[in-house]
């Protein structure tokens, strides 16, 4: 108790002094003169952003480049020692190899099922009920789909019944239960399925709008001069809505590097089924190698960045056709 | 990561244990008592057991462990009374992330006073960055007194003694069911052959396949597979070979380490043993470890190896006992006479502070009355390796039992030998083997991986 109202006084304490700052700040930025008032006006709206982004994000990054040059306790200078692991030790080439499947395969497989439901459902009488149905999974969390799925694919020996959908499926087929998150390489593509479950709704809800923003005058001329439905896809609103498509693909693409939670959460990247986000947290946390986990930290940011500027000028110019 | 076996185990820990000590109490009243009469020494009213520490004017120590929830009221029930008596204020925090917690507090030079230490590997890095203090002479003397020199050493580092023994854990145990072995006319087995015997000879008689496992355990999942090993090792190669190996004075996939990990492929990758209740071989690495033994209790299963903590997994209104429905025997070693191997874990009290009221409370966490008034609080779940206790001071019949393996005189005692090695090896490297391993991976690469990541 008394720890509690020593803890509401320090804050109280604390309050009151930023805001005592801030009055000063203003006060000053009131009374002096344009040229101090302008910068000071500057420095106080800018400067917090700059030093949160400085101490949140530039400089944990410079640490973690550098760290990434030392060995596992960070003490001692190794050079690219640990980028050398990254691409030549057997089991982070997995955790490679799989990230690169993944990349390749949930973007793809997610907007694809996203175009073709939006396609499908367009002015449809159930559009709004068919678009929630998709989209519902983008409310779950990459935990809670991931513990979902795990139930999906449960296994049960073929005597006692099956709990998980697919293996019951699977036995109603008349074939043996399967241990599906244990087989590699194919429990990687059964962990890719969650993903892209979980992305597929936020693919179709951003180009089913984009295709809503078709003009009709297009889409009529080109009926009118007796365009095939596939026609009117392939050339009218496919090269209308490539600036969405692309924005969706590589929104997707980042969000898939730096996926961590569905295989931590279903397999614990066992089985060969690791990537690089979640190697980067076993090697950091559970093997004490922070060198390595930097170096993994570094390559998926090395990854991302492109794509991100990508991302960023595409959307810019889809505002500007807008 | 031995010290998240134990915990997890006690998180566990619900209304069964309170059951299983009410019954315990209740078969045997005459321990019980006893017990109790120990216990008296300990309460509030008698102070004069503490005036050889004096008083510290309600100066505070902060303690700092894994052990959470009911077991960390039940932790600092021991030593209440010395609290009290001394005048120092006792302010214990128990969490779930505690290795990567204490070395974030001692690096931001925010240790606390003590801590529980559930490694050697731990106490060794900490006593290396000089953070943990040297005990006393005092306390130092007590230790010699009432531990022997292998739990001492656990706590030494280059022969100074930083960290006093604290709970010790046996992990040499198969938990079976006493009732059903009756039934069916099956002996304990003594050795590891006769070990082998029965299994066949349960297999044989078709009802339920001998062993079943389970290694899920999130995180850490493998370490119950790590721990057969280790076993093994033990027995067939010797402590020496043993030391030799968690030192790593050996390969990794030495041929006797090989031979070993072949035994364990005999119970654990054979098919005909496993996974009763569960499915085939590969179905253990997806078992979660505290269930894997459950199968005992409906039949599908025989026989579960895990550690004496195991007993808080059990089912509500399970007895544990060796009349009861389920109780663990010594996983046997090569041959009933002679040495018997025990593979163990344990945990240390630390302090990284020399003011007097810290070295005080870890001098009394040396002395047999600490000892003594933590054992008979103990629901279950703490044994010490301290000598000379009543084994009638543990209320429940597997602690009774593993603190009677501790004092064995043949006992031979090893630690954890994945709490030994480097992080990268221990939690990292041998865990995710076994996992690979018993999803069908040949033991020859699995060994040379792990050792390929010993660097």
């Amino acid at each position: 108790m008394e720890d509690w109202q020593a803890k509401a006084a320090q804050l109280g304490v604390a309050v009151a002094g930023f805001l005592a700052v801030v009055a000063l700040v203003l006060l000053v930025a009131e009374r002096g003169p344009r040229a101090v008032r302008d910068r000071l006006a500057i420095a106080l709206f800018a400067g917090p952003a700059l030093v949160l982004v400085g101490v949140g994000l530039v400089y944990p990054a410079v640490r973690t480049a550098v760290l990434s040059l030392f060995d596992a306790d960070g003490t001692s200078f190794v050079g690219v020692d640990n980028y050398e692991w990254v691409f030549t030790d057997p089991q982070a080439l997995v955790t490679v190899r799989n990230t690169l499947v993944w990349v390749v395969l949930v973007p793809v497989f997610a907007t694809g099922i996203g175009l073709l439901y939006a396609v499908l459902i367009d002015r449809s009488r159930f559009e709004a009920v068919a678009k929630s149905l998709l989209f519902l999974p983008m409310a779950i969390s990459f935990v809670g789909a991931s513990i979902i799925w795990r139930f999906v694919y449960a296994y049960r020996p073929p005597e006692s019944g099956q709990i998980g959908l697919l293996n019951q499926l699977v036995v109603w087929a008349g074939l043996p239960p399967q241990q599906f998150l244990n087989d590699p390489p194919w429990n990687t593509f059964f962990l890719v399925v969650v993903m892209v479950w979980i992305q597929a709704g936020f693919a179709m809800v951003v180009l089913s709008a984009a295709i809503k923003a078709v003009p009709a005058e297009l889409t009529e001329a080109a009926r009118l001069d007796g365009a095939s439905p596939w026609q009117l896809f392939r050339n009218v609103t496919l090269p209308c809505i490539r600036p969405s498509l692309v924005v969706v693909l590589t929104t997707v693409v980042i969000g898939v590097l730096k996926v961590f939670d569905i295989v931590r959460t279903t397999t614990g990247g066992q089985f060969d089924t690791s990537v690089l986000a979640n190697e980067m947290y076993v090697q950091s946390f559970t093997a004490g190698e922070y060198g390595r986990g930097a170096a993994l930290a570094v390559l998926i940011f090395v990854l991302v960045v492109p794509v991100v500027a990508y991302n960023v000028r595409q959307l810019r110019r889809t505002r500007e056709v807008r | 990561m031995a010290q998240h076996r134990p915990r997890r185990a006690l998180v566990a820990r619900t209304a069964v244990l309170a059951s299983v000590l009410a019954l315990v109490l209740a078969a045997c009243g005459g321990d019980g008592s006893s017990a109790t009469a120990d216990g008296g020494a300990s309460t509030p009213a008698d102070c004069a057991a503490f005036a050889d520490y004096g008083t510290f004017d309600g100066a505070t120590v902060t303690v700092y462990a894994s052990i959470r929830d009911a077991e960390g009221e039940v932790l600092q029930r021991a030593w209440a009374a010395y609290a009290e008596c001394t005048d120092t204020e006792i302010d214990y925090e128990g969490t779930g992330a505690f290795e990567a917690q204490l070395r974030v507090k001692v690096k931001g030079g925010n240790a606390p006073d003590i801590a529980l230490l559930p490694q050697p590997g731990l106490i060794r890095e900490l006593a290396a960055q000089g953070a943990l203090q040297p005990v006393s002479a005092q306390t130092e003397s007590n230790v010699d007194a009432n531990w022997d020199a292998t739990w001492k050493g656990y706590g030494s580092v280059d022969g100074t003694l930083y960290a006093v023994p604290h709970g010790a854990y046996v992990k040499s145990y198969v938990w079976y069911s006493p009732s059903r072995f009756a039934d069916a006319g099956y002996e304990v087995p003594t050795t590891l052959e006769e070990m082998k015997a029965l299994s066949d000879r349960i297999v044989a008689d078709g009802d339920g396949k001998p062993w079943c496992a389970g290694i899920e355990s999130g995180e850490a999942t493998g370490w119950p597979a790590t721990d057969w090993v280790e076993d093994f090792v033990l027995r067939m190669a010797g402590p020496e070979v043993y030391d030799q190996w968690v030192d790593h004075e050996i390969a990794f996939d030495d041929p006797r380490i090989r031979a070993a990990a072949d035994a364990v492929a005999g119970y654990l990758k054979n098919e005909d043993y496993v996974n009763g209740g569960f499915g085939d071989v590969r179905t253990i690495t997806g078992t979660a470890f505290q269930e894997a033994g459950y199968p005992i209790l409906d039949g599908a299963c025989w026989m579960h190896r895990q550690a004496s903590f195991y007993a808080n997994q059990w089912e509500d209104g399970t007895t544990v006992g060796p009349d009861g429905d389920v109780f663990a025997f010594y996983l046997p070693a090569a041959s009933a006479d002679g040495e018997q191997p025990v593979l163990g874990s344990g945990e240390f009290v630390g302090a990284f502070s020399e003011r007097p009221e810290v070295q005080a409370f870890q001098r009394y966490t040396s002395t047999m009355d600490y000892v003594r008034s933590r054992a008979v609080l103990s629901p279950g779940s703490w044994v010490t390796a301290a000598k000379g206790l009543d084994p009638a001071v543990f209320s429940s019949p597997i602690d009774r039992s593993s603190y009677e393996i501790l004092q064995n005189p043949e006992a031979v005692f090893r630690f954890d030998g994945s709490d030994q090695m480097p992080a990268a090896v221990g939690t990292g490297s041998f865990w995710r083997g076994m996992s690979d391993w018993l999803n069908g991976k040949d033991t020859g690469p699995v060994l040379d991986q792990i050792e390929a990541s010993w660097g």
